[in-house]
């Protein structure tokens, strides 16, 4: 089982990073979801992987009678679950906000704070040579 | 200069200004009381400042270092005296005094230092408050570049040169410096004793403007001039001088240290004297003779015998007081006329006989004449150089006689040249300098008479001890003026000659220096800005390649870093077969069935360009996940991940009603590089996944929560009991970050509730 499992993790991984490497920020989300379910997953695993036995202890006993699955990755993951929840609740929304001001979601064309004139990049950033005072700062122009 | 800024009323620069002339003062007789005791030997004392790292804030106190610090506090006092007066109504007075003190601070620590690390830190304080003290009139933008320029040269010597400290407390086991100092034969026969000498040397050969690192401390000039005398000629940089001289134990004696040290030092001499005569402006030609007397520290520290660091200890001290007298001199009559042009001043005499009287002592220890001190420093660097063997001999001795007889033209030039003749016209009527500006120039030129005239107190509480501190040992050490007819005093006599012929003529020489320096394209601090613009270039170029502004491109270097990385140590290591033993005989149908299910959702995630499909694919691969947790024992996690799944679907679907559609899938919106990266990661994963599951399983832990799950924290639900017991903090923090999720995405979402309704 263990070494499926690690296949099962190793393909899920493969086509979140495949997602997360498009330039359509839908599909990178798409592929952060499907990364904290491997992320999760490994964790898990690693944990040791005990079936049938979840790590309660029976009433009158002081400790579990059995060996029963490993409690501590659970409760990591559990933790992890929540906050992926909030990491994707949040970009989701980010990427909504950016849509609605740039009317895009590609991530190529979103390029307030890194012109593709590398010139201007590298005048208004680095703070070298002789400023354009025609084209004073980058953020300015959007708006924002 | 100082007159063009609002004046502030301040009596002496007001509280600050007494403030900083006490200190020194209290400091300076302190010291003078500690003298008598240092004669007799060396003292440590010492407490513990960062024990883990052996780093000691230690004092050594020997002939080298109260040598140092009883001129950095005695002409320290003249020049905060003179400050109160020169500056203290100056707006800014009080910082300046912070800068000057902390300057001050450093300097004494730097050289009282025992341990090579508080050593470095307090040499960067002189640093930075030599930085600050340059660029004192930030308003003008030589100002600031020449304080940029001193503070990048000297901060990137002091760097290397910790280099080289580390190297050298790993090679003697301890940071401390009395017994580093003890260990120099061990130290020079080390197969690293060149890198530590290489590295050692480029700290203190900034630090003391030594060729080709020299250019900054011309322009640092740009500073206030007591700054100029206190700092840049009296006191930071001899730092480096200091640093040769107190590692010459443990460092010196070699032949790289003598050639490097003499060869450096000796054209530092030379050149800088040559361009001392071509400066009109006083305060340059003085910078010039500052490095002039710089590289003869160098050259003689290097030299290394007896005679030698006789002559350097000796002339250390003598170069201290006559160049800051000359320095306090220079401001006093810029103050009173206006100008500092040699070509200008002439007949200050009758107007202002008090600065002359001083200027006249000074130039005269300058000029090497008897029975100023500065004729004994020369004839104990010409006994020196004659001493030694071979080539060494003719280099070092040509070497300072070209600068003794410069420095003779110099002194002239400086001192003799402005207060003969008429009196000229000059921007304001010449007039005499307050009491405490005249002071300090007064009692450093009547020291320099003082100590000629009687040469033995010098020899027995300063230049003795210091050079039993250099030598590492004891040997007697008497100076005298009149040391009968011999080559040395021969070879004044040629220098007093071959100066005054020089001074005679030193306006058509210098004429022929400007026409020279005009055609010569051999310019250092324009090679200088040339270093740094094609850093800034290089800086740019780099920023450009790395910060493409394409988030395609930062994640497919990030996700390209891990496989080779982490398949590289795999592939070194040659640990890829280390979980492929793992058992899989005993799968279960449903087990396959629910891992073929997660496999086939994510790959349809990728396959397909609707949103509602890969929205409901990626709720197949979170249920598929939660089966596995219900299979394995994880009932809490699966209600969880079930729960949370149902919301990721709700919220995903919901933003769909306003975001657009997926691109099209084309032949052409398959990307190959892409394709093998995240093949690249996704094996790399399973295999590191198979690593940790065929690693021995350390359960300590899990029996621990187990254990004490009930008896500690009455719960019988033990994933439970870790959540909101044994890691509540880590579950608190978990609750935090997800309130902040919701409020950043409420603000996000509200800003656009707003926009929409404008």
């Amino acid at each position: 089982m263990e070494l499926l499992l690690a296949i099962t993790i190793g393909i899920v991984v493969a086509t979140s990073v495949y997602l997360m490497l498009d330039r359509n920020a839908l599909r990178f989300l798409f592929g952060l979801v499907l990364l904290s379910n491997a992320v999760n997953l490994i964790i898990f695993a690693g944990g040791r992987l005990t079936a049938g036995a979840p790590p309660l202890i029976p009433e009158g006993a002081y400790a579990p009678v059995d060996v029963v699955a490993n409690a501590l990755p659970q409760a990591l993951v559990l933790t992890a679950i929540v906050i992926g929840f909030g990491l994707l609740a949040f970009t989701l929304a980010l990427v909504y906000r950016t849509f609605m001001t740039l009317g895009t979601v590609n991530s190529d064309e979103m390029r307030i704070a890194e012109p593709r004139d590398k010139r201007q990049l590298d005048e208004s950033r680095l703070g070298m040579g002789k400023a354009d005072p025609e084209h004073p700062a980058t953020g300015q122009e959007a708006g924002i | 200069m100082t007159d063009d800024y609002p004046k502030v009323d301040r009596v002496m620069g007001g509280p600050a200004g007494w403030i900083s002339i006490a200190f020194p003062a209290v400091l300076f007789l302190y010291f003078l009381g500690l003298l008598p005791q240092i004669v007799n030997g060396p003292q440590v004392h010492g407490i513990d400042w960062v024990p883990s790292l052996g780093v000691r804030f230690s004092v050594l106190l020997d002939g080298l270092s109260m040598t140092f610090a009883l001129l950095i506090t005695g002409i320290g006092t003249a020049v905060t005296l003179y400050s109160a007066r020169y500056l203290g109504q100056h707006p800014q007075y009080p910082r300046f005094v912070c800068y000057l003190l902390m300057f001050m601070v450093g300097m004494l620590g730097l050289v009282l230092a025992d341990n090579l690390i508080a050593l470095f830190v307090f040499w960067e304080v002189t640093t930075i408050a030599s930085y600050l003290l340059i660029g004192f009139n930030a308003d003008s933008a030589k100002s600031r570049r020449s304080a940029l320029q001193a503070l990048l040269l000297t901060g990137t010597g002091g760097l290397v040169m910790l280099g080289g400290m580390i190297i050298l407390g790993n090679v003697a086991g301890t940071f401390e410096l009395s017994r580093i100092l003890q260990m120099g034969d061990m130290i020079r026969a080390h197969p690293w004793y060149m890198g530590i000498l290489l590295l050692f040397l480029a700290g203190a050969f900034t630090k003391s403007a030594q060729v080709p690192f020299h250019f900054w401390l011309p322009n640092a000039m740009a500073a206030p001039t007591p700054v100029s005398a206190y700092l840049h000629s009296a006191t930071m940089v001899k730092g480096g001088v200091f640093l040769m001289a107190r590692m010459n134990p443990a460092l010196g004696g070699t032949d790289a240290w003598f050639w490097i040290l003499t060869i450096f030092g000796g054209i530092t001499a030379v050149f800088a004297s040559v361009m001392a005569l071509r400066q009109t402006d006083i305060k340059q030609t003085l910078a010039y003779t500052t490095l002039m007397a710089l590289g003869s520290l160098t050259m003689f520290i290097g030299a290394g015998t007896h005679y030698a660091i006789v002559g350097a200890m000796t002339f250390l001290v003598v170069h201290s007081l006559y160049k800051a007298a000359l320095f306090l001199m220079i401001g006093i009559v810029d103050h009173a006329t206006g100008t500092r042009d040699a070509t200008v001043l002439r007949g200050l005499w009758k107007a202002m006989p008090l600065t002359g009287a001083a200027a006249g002592l000074a130039a005269l220890s300058m000029a090497g004449i008897p029975p100023m001190v500065g004729f004994i420093g020369k004839e104990f660097m010409y006994k020196a150089s004659l001493g030694l063997g071979g080539f060494g001999a003719i280099w070092v001795t040509v070497m300072i006689f070209a600068a003794s007889a410069l420095m003779f033209v110099t002194g002239g030039i400086v001192a003799l040249k402005p207060f003969r003749g008429e009196l000229a016209d000059t921007p304001t009527p010449a007039h005499e300098g307050p009491w405490p500006m005249l002071a300090g120039p007064l009692v450093l030129g009547a020291l320099s008479l003082f100590f000629g005239l009687v040469p033995g107190v010098l020899g027995h509480y300063l230049v003795g001890p210091a050079t039993h501190a250099v030598e590492g040992e004891v040997h007697e050490v008497h100076l005298y003026l009149w040391g009968g007819v011999n080559m040395a005093l021969i070879l004044s006599l040629l220098t007093f000659l071959a100066g005054w012929l020089l001074y005679r003529s030193h306006e058509s020489i210098r004429a022929r220096l400007a026409a020279f320096e005009a055609r010569n394209p051999i310019d250092f601090d324009a090679g200088w800005d040339r270093v740094l613009d094609g850093f800034k270039a290089f800086a740019a170029w780099l920023t450009g390649l790395i910060q493409t502004g394409s988030l395609q491109r930062y994640m497919a270097v990030t996700f390209s870093s891990f496989v080779v990385l982490v398949g590289g140590t795999y592939l070194i290591k040659g640990a890829f077969g280390d979980g492929l033993g793992l058992a899989t005989a005993s799968v279960h149908p449903v087990q396959w069935t629910v891992l073929a299910l997660i496999a086939a959702g994510s790959i349809l995630v990728v396959w397909t360009h609707s949103r509602m499909t890969a929205v409901a694919a990626m709720g197949v691969v979170g249920i598929g996940v939660s089966v596995i947790f219900i299979m394995f024992s994880a009932p809490d996690v699966a209600i969880t991940q079930l729960l949370v799944e149902v919301l990721v679907v709700v919220l995903v679907s919901l933003a769909m009603l306003r975001l657009p559609y997926l691109p099209r899938r084309s032949r052409a919106s398959f990307r190959a590089g892409h394709a093998i990266i995240a093949a690249g990661v996704g094996v790399v994963t399973t295999f590191l996944t198979l690593s940790v599951l065929s690693t021995p399983f350390d359960r300590r832990l899990t029996t621990f929560f187990e254990t004490a799950s009930y008896p500690e924290a009455h719960g019988r639900n033990i994933v439970n009991v870790i959540l909101v017991d044994f890691r509540a903090l880590d579950t608190f923090g978990e609750i935090t970050v997800v309130a902040m999720a919701a409020l950043g995405a409420l603000a996000l979402l509200r800003g656009t509730a707003r926009k929409k309704e404008s």
